[in-house]
């Protein structure tokens, strides 16, 4: 049985960061055009920044190489960041899924774990390969993403829904509580699982005992991509034991705002909602409808 | 219950044996691959049935249906063993190697009375699904060209020794990426009548090829465009986009959203108007019971899930993705590398080669095959427009009355 480790409050807004990467799921050419406006470092900067003035202080990212470059600016300067928290998400995705199609997948992971500088990474590696240890390879993956995150603060580390899914379709429950012990033991950290399948992944999480697991899921109110469907997910916010985080709020941008978050106000189990931005006005507009249509449900 | 085998699990493998072991009315009988780590892997962790060798396991395991995601070059000889069983079989895209290899599957299947589907994964995204609806529907008018395009991020530098890396087993840009669009382009436009212009170029592989371009002829006069390269950086991850230009409108579709615009030359289908229409695939996408990196993926083994169990609905298309359409692909693709093969391709056997100085025998031939090619759009053009006339007379008729 993993328990938890720490009592990390999360905050209600959690900043994303698709928008800086390419990433749009309604259209490839407005994804090209966040990511020709993203190549300037400052650009991001810019964004996070005024995130950070509306009180938003937890960035919730994946392991994209740029990340380590705002890691490396909130180190720099911690007056200029006072209390900004990182969730890690990981493994990147097309990073490890362009080396399988090049490599194979055993061959890409070898090549995805630093060769150098982490002598004691790459001799457990070596004995991972040979005994068919899964669970230091687990571990030696993880330490391989989080090494751009030293120095800042870690609380949650969530695992990507791409392998989340993988796993869970495959049953290797067993995964999951590797990653919960090394999440809570290395790092400190509260693990988090990102997926598709939320009320499937509830009952794999049982099953190892994993306790009151924080989860990030598709929530809204249209139901898209909340896979079991929209009564299952009701039911679980209403009657199971795990700390929610909603993502696609806003259905891709099918639903508006008030409407998205009037929907999420009905469920108190939901903690946070993880949104993404790319202005320091559409940052602001969520902030107040946050601050009009959620904050005042929760404290009734 | 469906029980089925998942043969191969490398990335496809692994993905159908994730979505397949998820399926409500599906049981993994047994996961088959030579990579003795991988299968150990999973069979300590997970319980399910581990086979190396694929012939002991057909013979050993009672199965209702495979799926085969195995490198190209073992489809033909898995997929045959398997028919010849009596086993439904869900195949990896492409098909075969050899159109004549796939014609004989095709054959066997139907003499069998036996589902066979193929991993074109795009004809179960929403957008590119709603083209081929509104192309029955007559939405854009008669398609005089299509560009057919893929790009993405595989290989960016000079290395990598998997299958993939090797023609001969299947690999490279032309099977792995091109099989896609040109998959979308017979599905759209159906079989060509010829290609030409065939470059098959290497950036960086050695035994294989990094892009693909060709044009693309068919007996109705349209032609099409193929642009191809897996050597591509500034793409994400892969992305695979077709434009439709017709008589009455344009259509651009990729994975994402389906951009129309419609002239006002004949009545918009219910839900379009004239001038600009965008639907997203968010919008016309169903849910799917399970999700892993996309519906599609899903969608279609669900599909042959229920195709194989007999449980498709009377409303719904039966033998999407066939092995019989797979075949005009898998023929198309045989045609390019004929095509790349001849003298003036400029398909070189180095990186940064072109093509070899022709012979005069191949001049002569290049002379005479660009003579009666000229002859063939001229008699095509004649012929269109002929129809075209006889359209706008039929249509001026039909106006009056």
């Amino acid at each position: 049985m993993t328990t938890p480790a720490t009592d990390h409050v999360m905050d209600r807004l959690l900043f994303g960061d698709n928008q800086f990467f390419g990433v749009n799921h309604m259209s490839e050419e407005k994804a090209r055009a966040q990511a020709m406006r993203f190549q300037d470092f400052e650009s991001v900067m810019g964004v996070l920044d005024s995130a950070q003035a509306e009180g938003i202080r937890t960035f919730m990212c994946t392991t994209h190489e740029r990340v380590a470059q705002i890691v490396d600016r909130v180190r720099a300067r911690p007056d200029d960041y006072p209390g900004f928290v990182f969730y890690p998400c990981m493994p990147y995705a097309h990073k490890y899924a362009n080396a399988v199609t090049e490599h194979g997948p055993l061959e890409a992971v070898r090549r995805l774990l630093p060769d150098e500088g982490l002598v004691s990474t790459a001799l457990r590696g070596g004995r991972a390969l040979a005994t068919k240890d899964v669970e230091s390879l687990v571990t030696m993956l993880v330490d391989a993403e989080m090494a751009m995150f030293q120095g800042v603060t870690t609380p949650v580390i969530f695992l990507q829904n791409v392998v989340v899914d993988l796993l869970l379709g495959l049953g290797f429950d067993e995964a999951f509580a590797i990653f919960a012990r090394h999440v809570r033991t290395r790092y400190g950290a509260e693990p988090g699982y990102i997926t598709m399948n939320l009320p499937r992944l509830l009952d794999a999480l049982d099953r190892v005992e994993v306790l009151n697991p924080i989860v990030c899921s598709n929530m809204n109110k249209l139901g898209f991509r909340m896979c079991g469907g929209i009564e299952a997910y009701r039911e679980a916010l209403d009657e199971r034991e795990f700390r929610a985080v909603a993502m696609s709020v806003y259905a891709s941008g099918a639903l508006g705002p008030e409407e998205a978050f009037e929907w999420i106000a009905q469920f108190p189990k939901i903690e946070s909602v993880v949104f993404g931005a790319s202005s320091a006005t559409n940052i602001r507009g969520t902030r107040q409808v946050v601050d009009d249509v959620w904050l005042p449900r929760l404290s009734v | 219950m469906l029980r089925i085998a998942v043969v191969g699990v490398g990335k496809m493998g692994l993905s159908h044996l994730s979505i397949l072991g998820a399926h409500p009315d599906v049981t993994i009988a047994a996961m088959c691959d030579t990579s003795g780590y991988v299968l150990d892997v999973l069979e300590k962790y997970t319980g399910m049935h581990a086979a190396g060798d694929y012939q002991k396991m057909l013979d050993a395991v009672p199965l209702d249906a495979v799926v085969i995601a195995t490198p190209t070059k073992a489809h033909y000889p898995m997929v045959r063993a398997a028919l010849e069983r009596g086993l439904h079989v869900f195949c990896e895209k492409p098909l075969t190697l050899s159109s004549e290899e796939s014609r004989a599957l095709v054959e066997l299947a139907a003499e069998k009375g036996l589902v066979a589907q193929v991993g074109y994964h795009n004809r179960f995204v929403g957008a590119f699904a709603e083209t081929r609806r509104l192309l029955d529907l007559g939405a854009i008018g008669r398609v005089t060209h299509a560009t057919a395009e893929a790009y993405g991020p595989v290989v960016l530098k000079a290395k990598g020794a998997t299958w993939r890396s090797q023609r001969s087993e299947g690999g490279g840009c032309l099977y792995d990426y091109a099989a896609h669009p040109l998959d979308l382009l017979t599905w759209y436009l159906g079989t060509p009548e010829r290609v030409g212009g065939t470059h098959l170029g290497k950036i960086f592989s050695t035994a294989t090829e990094d892009e693909v371009y060709s044009t693309l002829f068919y007996d109705d006069g349209s032609t099409a465009q193929l642009s191809v390269n897996w050597s591509d950086e500034s793409y994400r991850k892969m992305s695979t986009r077709i434009t439709l230009s017709g008589t009455h409108g344009r259509i651009t579709v990729d994975r994402q959203e389906c951009q129309v615009y419609l002239r006002d030359t004949q009545p918009a289908p219910a839900g379009y108007q004239h001038g600009w229409n965008v639907k997203y695939t968010t919008e016309l996408t169903a849910p799917v019971w399970f999700y892993l990196r996309g519906e599609e993926y899903s969608a279609e083994l669900d599909y042959f899930v229920r195709s194989a169990s007999g449980a498709l609905g009377s409303d719904e298309p039966a033998a999407q993705n066939s092995f019989e359409t797979a075949a005009v692909t898998d023929r198309v693709i045989e045609l390019l590398i004929r095509d790349a093969e001849q003298p003036g391709s400029g398909t070189g056997d180095a990186p940064g080669h072109t093509a070899r100085r022709p012979s005069p025998a191949d001049a002569r031939r290049q002379r005479l095959a660009a003579v009666s090619a000229r002859a063939r759009v001229l008699l095509g053009d004649t012929v269109a427009s002929g129809r075209a006339r006889i359209a706008r007379a039929r249509s001026t008729r039909k106006a009056v009355r």
